[in-house]
Parts: C-alpha cells; sequence; structure tokens
C-alpha cells in the first residue's frame, strides 16, 4: 500500500534531509570537488527546512497518527533545520583543516537532523524511537569521525555504550506503557488509567532515555567527555539538536498524555535542581573551553527542567494554562542553540589544526590578538550568563516567569543562586580574554583566519542573539499561539 | 499625559551612539578618542539641563513620560518617565560622566578607546536606571550597567583588579536576580510591569498582600538595592571594588552606582510594600546606624587612603539609608540631598585620591606627609573637599547630614543620636589623614619634587568646588525640586495619613474606581510555594 501523497508532504522535510544525505553518498564516488558536495548540502538543509513551512501549511496527522505536522513540529523543524544548516556552514572549514573526508559527514548530519525531524513530529512511540535511533547512530559516528585522534575515538565509544543503553530503557519503556495501555498512539493514552504502577514504571523508563538524550543529571556523566572529544562542529551539533528533539518529545508526551504530568512533577523537580547543581558546579574547575561549555549545557538542561517542572503543574492545575511554560521550554531553546552554535563555532576555529588550543590559558590576551572575535564569544557567553539585550536573558526570564507562575518559588530560587555559580565560569574566560596578559605560547598564537562561512554563521547567530534578545515578539507570538500542539 | 516629546530616550541613548561612534572609529588618536568623549559626555550634560525645565517645581507625579509598547507577552512596555528625585540623580550622573574622562585624561594610556566606550555605555545604563517606570525595563538597565563597571574596574584596574570585579559581579548579581524573581511575582500579582500601574493598584487597595508575602517581596528588592548601597554587612565588595578601580571607575561607582540602590529603595521598597518596609524599618535603620559607625571607624584606622574613601562611603550612605527609613518628609529629602551631596564630594575625594597616585603610584599615607609644601593648590582643594565631606556647614555634606538627623530625631531621637556620631567620626578620620597627608615634615625624599595640580586638575577640581559650595549655599534651588516627589514616597507608606488627608479636603473625587476588579488578597497560603 503506497501511502497518501497528504501524508509524504507531513513529512516532507525529513524526506528531503533523508534524500540529500542518501543523494550526498551516491555523487561522492563521482564527485571530486568539495565545494561542489558542500554547495549541495547547503541547499539540501535549506530545502528541508523550507519544506517544514510546506508541511506546516498542509497540517494534521500523517500516516494514520503516527506523525502530527503542527506549529510545534514545524518550530523544531525549523529549529533543527538552521542547526544543521549553520553547523554544515562552520564545518566545512573544518573538514578541510582537518583534512577529513566531507561526503559522509554531510550525510550522517543529514540522518541525524531527519531523526530529530522525526523526533520532534512523532506522536506515536515506536515512531519517536525511529527517530531517536536515527540521530543516535548518525551521532555515535559524527562523534568518531576524526578516526585517528584518541579522544575522539573514546568519546565515540562512551556515546555509543551509554547511549545504546539508555535507548534499551526508552524501548523498555515504551513495552510497559503498551502494556498498561494497549496502544502506542500518545494521542490515545489521554484516557490511561493514571494509577497504573506498570504505566508509571513505563513512564519512568521513557524518562530515563530522554534524560540521557538531553544530559539530565545523573544521567549526564558522558556529555563532558563526548563534547569534548568530538570535533567541535559536531559538538555544536550535539548541544543544540539532539537536545531540542528530545525535548520536544517529552513536551509532546506531556501535552498529550495526562498521567505523565502528574505522575513527573517530584521526578522533574528533583532532575532539575540535580542537573543545574552539577553543571553549574562542575564547570566551576574545567580548565579545557570545551568541557566548561560540556558542563555549562548540562547546566542549561537544568533549567529548561525547571520549566518542564512548571509545565507539570500547569497542566495539573486548570486556572492556568501551560502555554507559557511550554513557551518558555521552546524560547529557550532557540536562544540556547543559537548561542550554544556561536560559541562552539568560534571554539573550533581557535582550536586551530588537530583541536590543540583548547585550553583557557590560550584564550589569554584573546581580545588584543582578535578584539572582534572576543566580542562575539563575550556576547554569547553573556547569553549563557543570561544578561539583558541578549536572546538568553529573555529565556531564562520566562522560565522565571514560568517557574513562580506554577507557584514554584523554591525552584526558582534555586535556579537564581545558580545563575550567580554561572555567573562565574562565564566571566572567568570573558576575565581571561580580557583582563589576563598572555603567557608566552599564548602571545605567539598567530590570529586565526574566519573563513566566509564560518563568518556567515557566526553572523546569523550573532544577530539572532541580539535580536531575540531586544524582539522577541515574533517569536513569543508564535509559541504562544493556542493551537501550537494539532489536536 | 505624553507631551514630553522624547527628551528621556535621547538622554538614554545619545551616550550609546557616541559609544558606537568611538566604537567603529579606525584610527588609535588617544587625544582624538578623549575629544570625542568628552564632547560627547558634555552635550549629554548640556541637553540634561533641559530636565530642569521640564520638571516643574511643585509637580506631582512623572513628568516627560515617554510610553510605547515593547513586548508583548507578557505585556512589557518602554515606559519612561522622570520626577523630582530621578532628575537630580541623572543630572549628578551627567555632570560626574565629563568630569570622569577629564580625569581620565592622561591616567589611561592603554586601550584608550575601549576605556571611554565602557564609561559611556555606563552612562547609559545609569541614565536608564533613573528613568525606567516599567519594572522590566529597569531591571535590563540594572544589569546592562554591570559589564562595563566590572570591565572598567577589571582592566584598567589597579593590582588585584580581576578578583574585585568578579567579586563585585557576583554580589550584584546574586541580589539582582532575587529582585528578578520578586519581580516576576509581583507581575504574576499584578498582571503588569508598570510601576505606576502596580502602584494605583496597590494603593486604591485593589490589590492587598498578605504581610508575609509582602515581607518576602520587599526583602527581594530590597537584598537587591542593599548590596549596591552597601548596606553593613553587605559592604565588603565595596572596598575591593574601589580600591582596585581606575579614578574615573571609583568616581562613577562612588558618585552614581551606589546610589542606585537608595533610589531603588525610594522608588520601589517603600511605596510598593508600605507595610514590609515599616515593619523592617528598625532592622533596617540598626543595620545603617551599624554602618555609619563601623564605616567610620574603619576609616579612621585605614592605612591605605583610597580604602578610607572608600570605607566612609558606607558611613554615608548609611546615613542616607536611615534617613529614607526615618519615614519622614525632612529626612526622606535629606536622603535625597546627601545622595547628591555625597556623588560631588566623595567624587571629588576619590580625583584627588587618584591625583595622588598619579604622581606616587602608591595609596599608603605612610607614602605621604608634609605634601602641602610641594603642592599647596592640590592640599587646599583637598581640605575644601574634606570640610565639605565631613559635614562643615554652607557645604553640601552638611544639608543633607543635618536634614536627616533633623528628621529622624523627629521619629526616634535614640536613632539620630547615634547617627550623630557618625558625624563626629567622620571630622576625626577625615581631618587626621588630611594631617597625615599634607602636613609634618615631608618624611618620603620623592615626595619633595612633585608637581602641584595642572591645568586640567585645577579645572576639575574648581569645578567640583564650585558645585560643592553651591550646593551648601544654594540648597533650597534643590529642595525645592525634590520636595514634592518625596512627599509622594511619604504619602505612598504612610497611606494612612494620605488617606486621613484626602478624607479632610473631599474635594477631589477618587480615581477611577474599577467596580469590576473587586479586592483580592494574595496569600502566601493561596499561592502554596513548594
Amino acid at each position: 500500500m503506497l501511502p497518501r501523497a497528504i501524508d509524504i508532504q507531513r513529512v516532507l522535510p525529513e524526506l528531503i534531509w533523508c534524500g540529500f544525505g542518501v543523494l550526498l553518498m551516491l555523487v561522492q564516488p563521482f564527485v571530486r570537488n568539495r565545494h561542489f558536495l558542500s554547495f549541495l548540502a547547503l541547499l539540501g538543509s535549506l530545502a528541508g527546512t523550507a519544506a517544514s513551512v510546506f508541511a506546516l501549511i498542509h497540517g494534521g496527522p500523517g500516516f494514520y497518527g503516527l506523525v502530527q505536522s503542527d506549529s510545534f513540529s514545524f518550530f523544531f523543524r525549523l529549529l533543527v533545520g538552521t542547526v544543521a544548516f549553520l553547523v554544515l556552514l562552520a564545518a566545512g572549514p573544518y573538514l578541510d583543516r582537518e583534512r577529513l573526508p566531507i561526503p559522509e559527514f554531510y550525510a550522517l548530519l543529514f540522518f541525524a537532523t531527519a531523526g530529530m525531524g522525526v523526533l520532534a513530529s512523532a506522536q506515536e512511540l515506536l515512531t519517536a524511537f525511529i527517530g531517536l535511533e536515527m540521530s543516535s547512530i548518525s551521532s555515535y559516528i559524527l562523534a568518531g569521525y576524526r578516526r585517528d585522534s584518541l579522544k575522539s575515538s573514546e568519546s565515540a565509544m562512551k556515546y555509543f555504550l551509554l547511549g545504546s543503553f539508555a535507548t534499551a530503557f526508552f524501548l523498555y519503556g515504551i513495552a510497559l506503557v503498551y502494556g498498561a495501555t494497549g496502544t502506542t498512539m500518545l494521542d490515545k493514552m489521554a484516557g490511561a488509567d493514571t494509577t497504573s504502577t506498570l504505566l508509571k514504571l513505563g513512564l519512568a523508563m521513557i524518562l530515563i532515555g530522554l534524560g540521557f538524550k538531553v544530559a539530565a543529571a545523573p544521567f549526564q556523566v558522558w556529555t563532558p567527555d563526548v563534547y569534548e572529544g568530538a570535533p567541535t562542529p559536531v559538538t555544536a551539533l550535539f548541544s543544540a539538536g539532539p537536545k531540542a528533539a528530545a525535548f520536544a518529545l517529552l513536551l509532546r508526551i506531556f501535552a498529550t498524555v495526562p498521567a505523565a504530568t502528574k505522575f513527573w512533577f517530584w521526578a522533574f523537580w528533583m532532575l532539575a535542581v540535580l542537573t543545574m547543581f552539577v553543571g553549574n558546579l562542575g564547570a566551576l574547575v574545567q580548565t579545557n573551553i570545551k568541557r566548561l561549555l560540556a558542563y555549562s549545557s548540562i547546566a542549561h538542561a537544568g533549567y529548561i527542567l525547571v520549566a518542564f517542572a512548571a509545565v507539570t503543574t500547569m497542566t495539573s492545575n486548570s486556572d492556568v494554562g501551560a502555554a507559557p511554560a511550554y513557551a518558555a521550554v521552546l524560547f529557550y531553546l532557540l536562544s540556547y542553540a543559537l548561542v550554544k552554535l556561536g560559541a562552539f563555532t568560534v571554539v573550533s576555529q581557535l582550536g586551530g589544526a588537530g583541536e590543540k588550543n583548547l585550553s583557557l590559558d590560550d584564550y589569554a590576551g584573546l581580545s588584543q590578538r582578535q578584539p572582534f572575535v572576543a566580542a562575539m564569544l563575550s556576547v554569547y557567553l553573556l547569553s549563557l550568563l543570561g544578561l539583558p539585550v541578549t536572546a538568553g536573558f529573555f529565556g531564562k526570564f520566562y522560565i522565571f516567569k514560568a517557574a513562580v507562575n506554577s507557584h514554584l518559588l523554591w525552584l526558582a530560587v534555586l535556579m537564581a543562586i545558580n545563575s550567580v555559580i554561572g555567573a562565574y565560569y562565564y566571566l572567568r574566560v570573558i576575565v581571561v580574554m580580557y583582563m589576563r596578559e598572555p603567557s608566552a605560547e599564548a602571545a605567539a598564537l598567530a590570529p586565526v583566519q574566519f573563513p566566509v562561512g564560518v563568518n556567515l554563521a557566526l553572523l546569523i547567530t550573532f544577530a539572532g542573539t541580539i535580536l531575540f534578545g531586544v524582539y522577541p515578539n515574533p517569536v513569543i507570538n508564535f509559541i504562544l499561539q493556542p493551537n501550537l500542539l494539532g489536536h | 499625559m505624553l507631551h514630553g516629546g522624547h527628551l528621556l530616550s535621547v538622554l538614554i541613548f545619545f551616550p550609546a551612539v557616541g559609544a558606537l561612534a568611538l566604537m567603529l572609529l579606525r584610527g588609535d588618536d588617544h587625544k582624538f578618542i578623549r575629544s570625542i568623549a568628552m564632547i560627547v559626555s558634555t552635550a549629554e550634560f548640556l541637553f540634561s539641563l533641559i530636565l530642569l525645565r521640564g520638571v516643574p517645581v511643585g509637580a506631582t507625579g512623572y513628568q516627560l513620560e515617554e510610553f510605547a509598547k515593547w513586548i508583548s507577552a507578557p505585556p512589557i512596555n518602554y515606559h519612561l518617565g522622570v520626577d523630582g528625585i530621578s532628575m537630580f540623580l541623572v543630572l549628578l550622573t551627567t555632570f560626574l560622566t565629563p568630569i570622569s574622562v577629564l580625569a581620565s585624561w592622561s591616567s589611561i594610556q592603554n586601550r584608550v578607546k575601549e576605556f571611554f566606550v565602557m564609561l559611556l555605555l555606563l552612562e547609559v545604563g545609569v541614565v536608564g536606571v533613573f528613568f525606567s517606570l516599567d519594572l522590566f525595563l529597569f531591571f535590563l538597565f540594572w544589569e546592562v550597567m554591570l559589564i562595563p563597571m566590572a570591565l572598567l574596574i577589571g582592566i584598567w584596574g589597579h593590582e588585584r583588579r580581576v578578583y574585585a570585579a568578579v567579586k563585585f559581579v557576583l554580589y550584584t548579581m546574586t541580589g539582582s536576580i532575587l529582585m528578578l524573581v520578586g519581580i516576576i511575582w509581583l507581575y504574576n500579582a499584578t498582571g503588569t510591569f508598570d510601576l505606576p500601574a502596580i502602584q494605583q493598584t496597590l494603593a486604591n487597595g485593589l490589590l492587598v498582600l498578605a504581610p508575609r508575602t509582602e515581607m518576602l517581596l520587599f526583602l527581594a528588592f530590597f537584598l537587591a538595592f542593599a548590596i549596591k548601597v552597601p548596606l553593613f554587612p553587605l559592604h565588603t565588595w565595596l572596598p575591593d571594588a574601589h580600591v582596585e578601580a581606575p579614578t574615573a571607575g571609583s568616581v562613577m561607582l562612588a558618585g552614581v552606582l551606589l546610589k542606585l540602590g537608595t533610589y531603588g529603595m525610594m522608588r520601589f521598597c517603600l511605596p510598593l510594600f508600605p507595610e514590609a518596609s515599616h515593619r523592617a524599618a528598625r532592622w533596617v535603620a540598626v543595620l545603617a546606624i551599624i554602618g555609619i559607625i563601623y564605616g567610620a571607624l574603619v576609616s579612621m584606622v585605614q592605612p591605605n587612603l583610597k580604602k578610607l574613601v572608600a570605607y566612609s562611603s558606607v558611613s554615608h550612605l548609611g546615613f542616607v539609608v536611615l534617613g529614607i527609613f526615618a519615614f519622614h518628609n525632612i529626612s526622606m529629602q535629606g536622603a535625597v540631598y546627601q545622595m547628591l551631596a555625597h556623588g560631588i564630594s566623595t567624587g571629588a575625594l576619590f580625583l584627588l585620591v587618584g591625583m595622588l597616585y598619579d604622581r606616587r603610584h602608591t595609596f599608603e599615607i605612610s607614602e605621604f606627609g608634609g605634601l602641602s609644601t610641594p603642592m599647596p593648590k592640590l592640599a587646599a582643594f583637598f581640605l575644601f573637599v574634606a570640610l565639605s565631606s565631613l559635614g562643615l556647614p554652607m557645604l553640601n555634606g552638611f544639608v543633607g547630614e543635618f536634614l536627616i538627623l533633623l528628621g529622624t530625631y523627629q521619629r526616634h531621637w535614640g536613632w539620630a543620636s547615634w547617627a550623630a556620631l557618625g558625624v563626629i567620626l567622620s571630622a576625626c578620620y577625615l581631618l587626621w589623614s588630611y594631617q597625615r597627608v599634607f602636613f609634618g615634615e615631608i618624611t618620603v625624599e620623592k615626595n619633595r619634587t612633585l608637581p602641584d595640580a595642572s591645568a586640567r586638575e585645577k579645572w576639575i577640581l574648581a569645578t567640583m568646588a564650585v558645585v560643592t559650595l553651591w550646593m551648601g549655599i544654594g540648597s533650597v534651588f534643590i529642595t525645592r525640586r525634590t520636595a514634592a516627589a518625596t512627599q509622594t514616597v511619604m504619602d505612598q507608606v504612610e497611606p494612612q495619613r494620605a488617606y486621613e488627608a484626602r478624607a479632610r479636603s473631599r474635594t477631589k473625587p477618587l480615581t477611577k474606581t474599577d467596580s469590576s476588579q473587586s479586592s483580592r488578597t494574595i496569600s502566601i497560603e493561596r499561592l502554596g510555594i513548594r
């Protein structure tokens, strides 16, 4: 039986991404021109992202409800598509510098992106599982893409072993939920018996599986090593894409399965607190910029989990809708993705051949060697810190607002304390760049050239960071619309 | 209501335009950069003088308001306004900025362009804070101002500059993030970030905060402001920041930034949470008095001249806080006056200390001694400023302290008598340090040949001296214009009295009683904190 045309339209972005991935693999034996391949990849990512508009216009449930093409999935398709585009822009020069093969990288990136798209639009648990696997398996390979580097191989190995363990949890959770409710369709679980132990157990397993993906403590141990070892553009992808997609699935489960929201509140409360503290305290002592940003991304997962705790109380408490908390998560993921991509792109360029210059000491005196780069990285860091006039500030503001709205005052205060702890290590990087005299080796570093592609990626992320920090209205209005999730 | 044009916006963003122009400047001609900064900051000062015409004497409420929708959800507006209090604080800011530029003329030699960019951006933040009538906007400027100040300390400061800068940021941020939570909580209760609208809601009794809720909200705001002031025992960032900051940084920090704390108390803590303010007043006053005496005593034994001035700020700002929390119109006026006077005289003290540092590269009092022989002019200015700082009649410091003590005495004679001790102690440490620095034998040979004040320095100091004297004699010029604003604060913090006064003169009908909104009580129990 062939799928209906409308079904195809509703998964068009994923199809295009996959198609371009396959195409790149097919043409690579015949085409030697790296520029052409890069051009093809950029075209593919843009086409897929543009197709998400098409999928939105022809929105609705596809494949008998397996996927849902609504504003929510549109937002995430746009997000992961943009992430893929920016990573592609920055990765080209990186791959040239490291003398790594280009087409496989691009193809894997496309498969990962398609997986994230599926994850964000899935409305059925096994479809979500397929999306998770697509993005995970591509990610494992991408993490080990620098084959001759020991760290990269270690990163891939760790990610693979722990990741498949987590996926197993996820799958087992699906099985238990199926056992309890007799269905894997999320929208059919609405009337499920909320007291069923089997259902609770299943949901807990799903939470563990996704907790791993978003690097929530205590499932975060892989993060620093994987982030450090993976090629930096891949790290940028990890910190922005899969995380957003996994959060998207969590949100959709929340929105459609009332049993989940009732049951998950304390789990999220504790996960949020633990994740914030582990991430921030861990980052305090880091001297490698990639590890520092890895811990920071754990901390930021914690902030997002605060909004999740707010979602749980809001949906169970009918007098205030959960929309503000959803909006908080979505806006945060957007601002966070932009900023982290920008920061990692800068780090990737400054790392130099073989990614040697990643220690904080190498950043000493950067403000004098490369004032523009230093200023840009500072803006990204300040956005991560949550200072006004950057997108990160509004992200944090909306989460605070969601938390206070749900009367989670203690959680808000704990988050405030964590923001201050976070301020210390972000400032430390700025202090090193602006206030520390470079050591002899750091002073001898030649200013790094920034190729056009990287500059374009930086320009987009920088403009987004500032634009959404001054005028977040378009995004906020979009994600606050009442029929965000189409049902 | 909105006929003020865009003067306030212009005042906020004009320095930003100047900073942008400097940033885009390619060349590295230091003199040209300094001149641009000087022109921009002087023009800003001249612009700000228009405020004196824009705010009529005796007018209540906010003037020259500007209002524009900014963010749709939650409704955040770009709402600016000015009253007697904020007008003079802005004037102080715009006055001290060109002075700071001038003071950094020759002492800043590396990364000159960035320095003046930061100085101008700092001015943007500070002026923005004073003009903001939207809590969110206020918070935004409050945070924005942090970074230029931290960089001023951290890049152009002295030996332990990085430590001081980071400490400054972390302290301030701790307070301000909790304030953000408070702001959001207040928004949840009232549905708006607009300060006048919130005041209206609270004053009309449309929203009654339960005592415990009110107290927590009060504390969320108060902590942020108390750190900024700084109130004892939250003052420990101040000596570090001051000692390590370059002269211009110290002048702006002491002259303007500390006032943001006391301004915040006056603008937010008292009017929004009157009951909690009353309940907390006793404790705040005790802390303020401890600060007054402790700051003075520590100053007395300081071997470091700059630290001495820094601790004297703790003491003087204690007076301001005491004046605010005495809830008397006279002491409130005194507090405003003391804020301005302290900005001028402590600013001048830091300028003088900076000039000594430029010559000798040390702040140690023991390194000086007998300086009045090589530099009589500088010594004369120093004496003049020290006298104004210790509250000599006819000079600016006296007016503020006198009004504060007068008002406080009528409320609580015990507080006033303890605080008066601070006046005596300030005479001790200032005169004693003056004696050790400028009189006696010259003990260090290098000091014999130090040059006296240069023409630039004389201009700076003469300007400061003229303002000091004028504020001491022509104080009515200022008090006349702040009276209405402080009275408004008093009415808000003592609504009972205001209500009685209104009841006595039932000529005006109560403004807009919204029947659709019934009185609601937000209690902490209902909020159900987890």
